[in-house]
């Protein structure tokens, strides 16, 4: 059983979301570390890709930056087996499957696997064309992470579900990542729907940003939350100051952790 | 879904969210196909609207200078000065079929943009177009036009500010809108099954060239020409002669300053297979996967990626892809002018200054078909800027 099964089964968590190498690589493990100090349950990782057509305009800064102070795939596999050595939390990556593509895909996986990646979210890969990796996905030992959008119908929900080894990210709102002020009632049912038809952990991510909102979903029954835009956003405005950044990303966490409790 | 693929190049890689609106495209396109309403339509619109079939004209002072005998297949006349047209009044019309309440546009010439912002006009559908700022900028002119056509401009500052950036600015509209929105994909090219659909539309151009030529040379051409961006023109041409191993198809692509510098446009000559704006193809890209800022005079041909289809033709050696510098091409926009009171895209421009360079490879008698994609009036100013600089 994968690391993140076996958190989710037992536990709700929340995940924060961190670019890897956002602002530079050296800062981004320092305030990662703190994150796992702060008492997150898992992490949700992205790596730093210049066209991310999924993400808003908050993610794609930070890619940027993360890309400009030298951020690549070998860093960033340095950062992840930095990380693991650090701590034994669940780790989840985002990534754009061109970043995969290009180093090869059994070798990427492989790759990622031994650094200390537990599941990866390929964002552009739908489930049709997921089927000609899964194979190599399997070998190499990583679970799966699968998107379910607002707009995907329940019959193809369930072919996802029964391909998704690590979690289901219920995408909660149309349009890209980033912060929205509230949530669409939509989110609250869809938990409801998917629950009746699963047992795979379903974990909610996109626009979310208060302990509130965090609370409110974990009540109505998902296993998960992830906050990127909103932690990303504390990270940019405290580029040139890693002391800082870290203590504030600690307090964004402490105050989500304290009130799901 | 047969379609879906061209050899190991294609497919439909894009978010879960974009999922469900590409599949409600591609029903409505494969119901189109066999909709006697639509074809009506479409070919009234084709015809009376957009002055359909274009001719083709034996450019009779080039072909006299260089000793082959070189046709134009005239896409310049196209009502919109391109043949994007095609491809707008389908897709608009689909949009419509589709009871869609507003569309949306990348464009990088702006070509693209001007044809969506004229069929929203005349189908009053409102129109938005994504444009990069850089391409905005050099193509003033269309920002105006698609403006007059009530049509708002979007200018995208992100990554190089070119036709990549505005075409993820596009799809980010669209997994935010996908519910009422449209959106009128220009090239053949991006996820399933735009490359299909874009390539269905352009085919006319293919279908009208070759009867043409039979007509009025009797033969098949030896060689099509066509410059490849994302590749909508080539396909549309290519299409009609892809089973007749006796033409030769040749893809111009942009060279830029030169094959050998940073600053081209030469996807397939230079570029490596990788998976990007939802699809397999080839892509410039550096060692990692970043996807790498191009160059070219053309803000047509300014793109890091094509269509898979030419992916495949390339791979597969049916098609061969040459590069073309933006001097061959800003020279033979001026020989055109000069020659044969011609003025084509800087884009159309990189195909004839390969047709002009290969023709000697030919016999005699061999007959040049080139894709004359589009009128240049549009590049004016971008013409006098670098021949003064």
């Amino acid at each position: 059983m994968n690391r993140f099964t076996k958190l989710l089964k037992n536990q709700q968590a929340f995940i924060p979301f961190f670019m890897l190498g956002d602002p530079t690589p050296e800062a981004s493990l320092e305030i990662i570390k703190a994150a796992i100090d702060g008492g997150c349950q898992a992490l949700e990782l992205g790596l730093p890709f210049a066209d991310p057509i999924a993400d808003g305009p908050v993610i794609q800064a930070s890619a940027e930056r993360a890309l400009k102070n030298g951020t690549d795939f070998a860093k960033c596999l340095e950062l992840i087996t930095a990380i693991r050595e650090y701590s034994d939390i669940p780790i989840g990556l985002l990534i754009y499957f061109n970043l995969i593509y290009r180093q090869g895909v059994e070798l990427a996986y492989q790759k990622l696997a031994a650094a200390g990646v537990d599941a990866i979210l390929q964002v552009d890969v739908p489930l049709e064309e997921a089927e000609q990796y899964n194979e190599l996905l399997t070998k190499s030992g990583l679970a799966s992470i699968n998107l379910i959008a607002p707009n995907t119908s329940e019959e193809r929900a369930k072919k996802i579900l029964n391909n998704t080894t690590a979690f289901a990210y219920v995408v909660s709102d149309y349009g890209t990542t980033g912060v929205r002020s509230e949530l669409p009632q939509q989110t609250f049912t869809r938990i409801q729907n998917l629950k009746a038809m699963t047992d795979v952990p379903l974990v909610i991510g996109f626009g979310i940003n208060t302990a509130e909102q965090v609370q409110d979903l974990l009540s109505a029954g998902a296993d998960g939350v992830i906050i990127g835009s909103a932690i990303t956003k504390i990270i940019a405005k405290h580029v040139d100051d890693v002391g800082q950044a870290k203590v504030a990303v600690t307090s964004f966490i402490n105050n989500i952790m304290t009130k799901i409790g | 879904m047969q379609d879906k693929y061209y050899g190991e190049f294609g497919g439909c890689y894009v978010p879960e969210i974009l999922m469900q609106p590409l599949a409600e495209v591609d029903q409505a396109f494969q119901e189109i196909k066999h909709d006697a309403d639509f074809q009506a339509e479409l070919s009234d619109l084709l015809e009376n609207y957009a002055g359909r079939a274009t001719p083709i004209t034996l450019a009779r002072n080039l072909s006299r200078i260089i000793g082959r005998k070189i046709y134009l297949k005239r896409e310049d006349l196209l009502h919109g000065g391109a043949h994007k047209t095609n491809n707008t009044i389908g897709q608009g019309l689909l949009a419509k079929r589709m009871g869609k309440k507003r569309i949306i546009a990348e464009t990088g010439a702006g070509q693209h943009g001007v044809a969506t912002a004229m069929i929203g006009a005349l189908l009053g559908i409102p129109v938005e177009v994504y444009m990069g700022r850089v391409d905005a900028e050099r193509q003033a002119q269309n920002v105006k036009r698609m403006q007059l056509f009530g049509a708002k401009v979007h200018a995208v500052d992100s990554g190089s500010a070119t036709l990549k950036d505005a075409i993820n600015a596009a799809l980010r509209d669209w997994v935010t809108n996908a519910g009422d929105t449209y959106y009128l994909f220009g090239t053949a090219a991006g996820p399933y099954p735009f490359p299909a659909l874009v390539r269905y539309f352009q085919e006319v151009i293919g279908r009208e060239a070759r009867e043409q030529m039979l007509r009025l040379t009797g033969a098949l051409p030896a060689a099509v020409f066509a410059c490849v961006g994302g590749g909508s023109n080539a396909i549309g041409i290519f299409s009609a002669f892809l089973d007749d191993s006796q033409v030769k198809l040749y893809g111009a692509e942009a060279a830029g300053q030169g094959l050998h510098t940073d600053y081209h446009a030469a996807t397939l000559e230079k570029g490596a297979a990788g998976v990007f704006h939802g699809m397999h193809s080839m892509f410039l890209q550096n060692q990692d996967g970043q996807i790498t800022e191009t160059h070219s005079v053309s803000a047509g041909l300014d793109y890091p990626g094509v269509g898979p289809e030419h992916a495949h033709l390339h791979a597969t050696k049916r098609a061969e892809y040459l590069g073309v510098t933006d001097h061959e091409a800003l020279n033979t926009y001026r020989l055109m002018a000069e020659r044969e009171g011609i003025l084509p895209a800087i884009e159309s421009c990189h195909a004839l200054a390969l047709a002009l360079r290969e023709a000697e490879n030919f016999d005699a008698e061999a007959n040049l078909l080139v894709n004359l994609s589009g009128r240049g009036d549009k590049d004016l100013k971008n013409y006098f800027t670098h021949v003064n600089s």
